[in-house]
């Protein structure tokens, strides 16, 4: 078989492990719409959210949150997932075994990365449809805005899946994997916009989350998601497509080269 | 396969700082043969073996495994070879059948599903979750995937680990399948009766030198293979070695007048010439074999 219909079985069989591991499918999977529910009803009676002074242009609790959740959710389906899965796979064996078998590496990645991206889309389309249709979140008609939404979502889930191989490196044990990853994750969703309303956090924190690329993403699904009102709140008072793009290429282009710098496939202790 | 030895290792050197972890080793496989690393625990035996798998890098030395370097040995390399590592992994949310298949179908002629199972002894474990195992039960998982590939060359790195006698034994059987089938099996153990079992021929490591070689009936020499004869007398317990025991108990037997009181004749088992080796070649081990 060549690495790439192997590489299809890998993929089958890591998206089957996924869902039956149940902390994994709960931090991962579930928080982003877990969250998008906690925040929309404990804010629906705060009233809506960017309300011009003659009563219009406001949005509720839901739609403001759906864009950073679906963010979110990407961050976590490609860096916090693979990051931990791959240092437990380090720490528990299962990588060796597999190097000693005739599995090619890019099989192995190839099994990696389509597992995420079907756990992601499942994940946005889970997302979508709570808001939807538990609290009536009108979402884009225009061909446009999802074109946008295509893009940004695949060059983001392919820059966190990398980093996420990346990462998986850093901690020293599989065990203390998820302790390591998630706190790091967490930081990076309350400094980019995803819990917390980007435009009203202090401007040295926006500089310094700029540097990441969950701020990016978070600000590329706003433009997709948001009524075109929100984008005068923006830094530089524009949604900045280039922007996303380039920092979201830049942190591809390092997560590449980190990630083949550190994974070892057969790791040779000389 | 043209080459008569499957493995060839010349003056194997593997060195941490200062430390000789394998001290210039040499030693041949043929082809079909099963040959039985054995040694005290730090001795190198994995050390080497993680050489000859190509997890391991050596310091200096010549090594050729199925005609290749393991160190740079590829893909189709690994489809020839078995392995049975120290240790097991999975996060264990498979099942059993489930995780033997998918190995399956990473070799280009594997073996029959649900015979391997059958072979180790699983079948009524299949749709059980590997979490849900006992710890033999995984390691008859882990011989499995070792032999799904249907390997020309099987490492066994103390595969019996944990498990009960009677589970040792038919790991035996299977083993004895694989030999017929023309296998060249590498085994490392703690338990010598596995090796005087199965090996053709065993060495013994022993700080990091091979301080023995040879077929497992002939290991350490003929000396160490004189039986002991022990009795009790009024002096006490007495003990002679002697290749006539036969002449000796019958002498016994004439100048007692009678029933010799606490009479063995002892054949030293594979286990007792192997403590004698180490006892003699390691300071720090204690003697404690029948013929110490």
């Amino acid at each position: 078989m060549n690495a790439l219909a192997l590489g299809l079985r890998r993929a089958r069989f890591e998206t089957a492990v996924y869902f039956r591991q149940g902390d994994t499918v709960f931090f991962t999977f579930l928080f982003p719409v877990v969250m998008l529910t906690i925040f929309s009803v404990a804010f629906s009676s705060a009233g809506n959210f960017g309300t011009k002074p003659d009563g219009s242009g406001g949005i509720t609790a839901a739609a403001f949150y759906l864009p950073g959740m679906i963010a979110a959710g990407i961050l976590l389906s490609g860096v916090q997932n693979l990051a931990v899965d791959i240092a437990v796979e380090r720490g528990d064996g299962t990588l060796k075994r597999l190097a000693g078998t005739p599995l090619p590496v890019l099989s192995y990645f190839v099994g990696k990365f389509l597992q995420v991206l079907a756990t992601s889309a499942l994940q946005i389309v889970l997302l979508l449809l709570v808001a939807r249709i538990a609290f009536q979140v009108a979402l884009p008609a225009d061909a446009s805005k999802w074109l946008t939404f295509v893009w940004v979502y695949l060059l983001g889930i392919t820059t966190s899946a990398v980093l996420g191989i990346a990462l998986s490196r850093v901690p020293r044990t599989g065990k203390s994997a998820t302790a390591v990853i998630v706190p790091m994750v967490l930081v990076l969703q309350f400094i980019s916009g995803v819990y917390l309303s980007f435009s009203q956090l202090p401007s040295w924190l926006q500089s310094f989350a700029s540097v990441f690329p969950l701020k990016w993403l978070a600000q590329g699904m706003r433009s997709v998601f948001l009524p075109s009102t929100f984008e005068t709140l923006e830094p530089g008072g524009s949604w900045d497509a280039a922007g996303t793009a380039a920092v979201l290429g830049v942190w591809l282009v390092v997560g590449v080269v980190a990630a083949r710098l550190t994974f070892r496939w057969i790791r040779k202790d000389s | 396969m043209s080459e008569t030895e499957h493995v060839s290792v010349r003056d194997l050197r593997k060195t941490y700082g200062a430390f000789d972890a394998v001290d210039g080793i040499s030693f041949d496989i043929g082809r079909g043969e099963t040959f039985a690393l054995l040694g005290p625990n730090g001795a190198g035996k994995s050390t080497t073996i993680e050489i000859l798998e190509g997890y391991r890098d050596r310091t200096s030395g010549d090594v050729t495994v199925l005609g290749q370097d393991p160190g740079r040995a590829g893909r189709d390399w690994r489809g020839r070879i078995g392995m049975v590592l120290q240790s097991s992994g999975e996060s264990g949310n498979v099942g059993v059948r489930e995780l033997i298949a998918h190995f399956a179908t990473f070799y280009p002629n594997p073996r029959d599903v649900d015979e391997t199972i059958a072979a180790v002894g699983l079948t009524e474990k299949a749709g059980t979750r590997i979490r849900a195992l006992s710890g033999g039960q995984r390691r008859r998982v882990d011989v499995a995937l070792g032999v799904i590939g249907r390997p020309e060359l099987l490492f066994l790195d103390e595969p019996t680990t944990g498990f009960d006698p009677e589970a040792r034994h038919e790991f035996w059987s299977l083993i004895r399948l694989l030999k017929r089938e023309g296998t060249t099996i590498l085994l490392t153990t703690h338990y010598l009766d596995e090796a005087a079992q199965l090996g053709d021929r065993a060495g013994v490591v022993v700080g990091g030198r091979l301080v023995a070689l040879g077929p497992v009936d002939e290991i350490g020499g003929q000396d160490s293979r004189i039986p002991v004869v022990r009795w009790v007398d009024a002096a006490g317990q007495r003990e002679q070695r002697t290749t006539e025991p036969t002449a000796l108990v019958a002498e016994l037997h004439r100048s007692t007048g009678g029933e010799v009181r606490s009479l063995e004749v002892i054949r030293p088992s594979l286990e007792d010439v192997y403590l004698d080796l180490v006892a003699k070649h390691d300071s720090t081990a204690t003697p404690t074999g029948v013929l110490a």
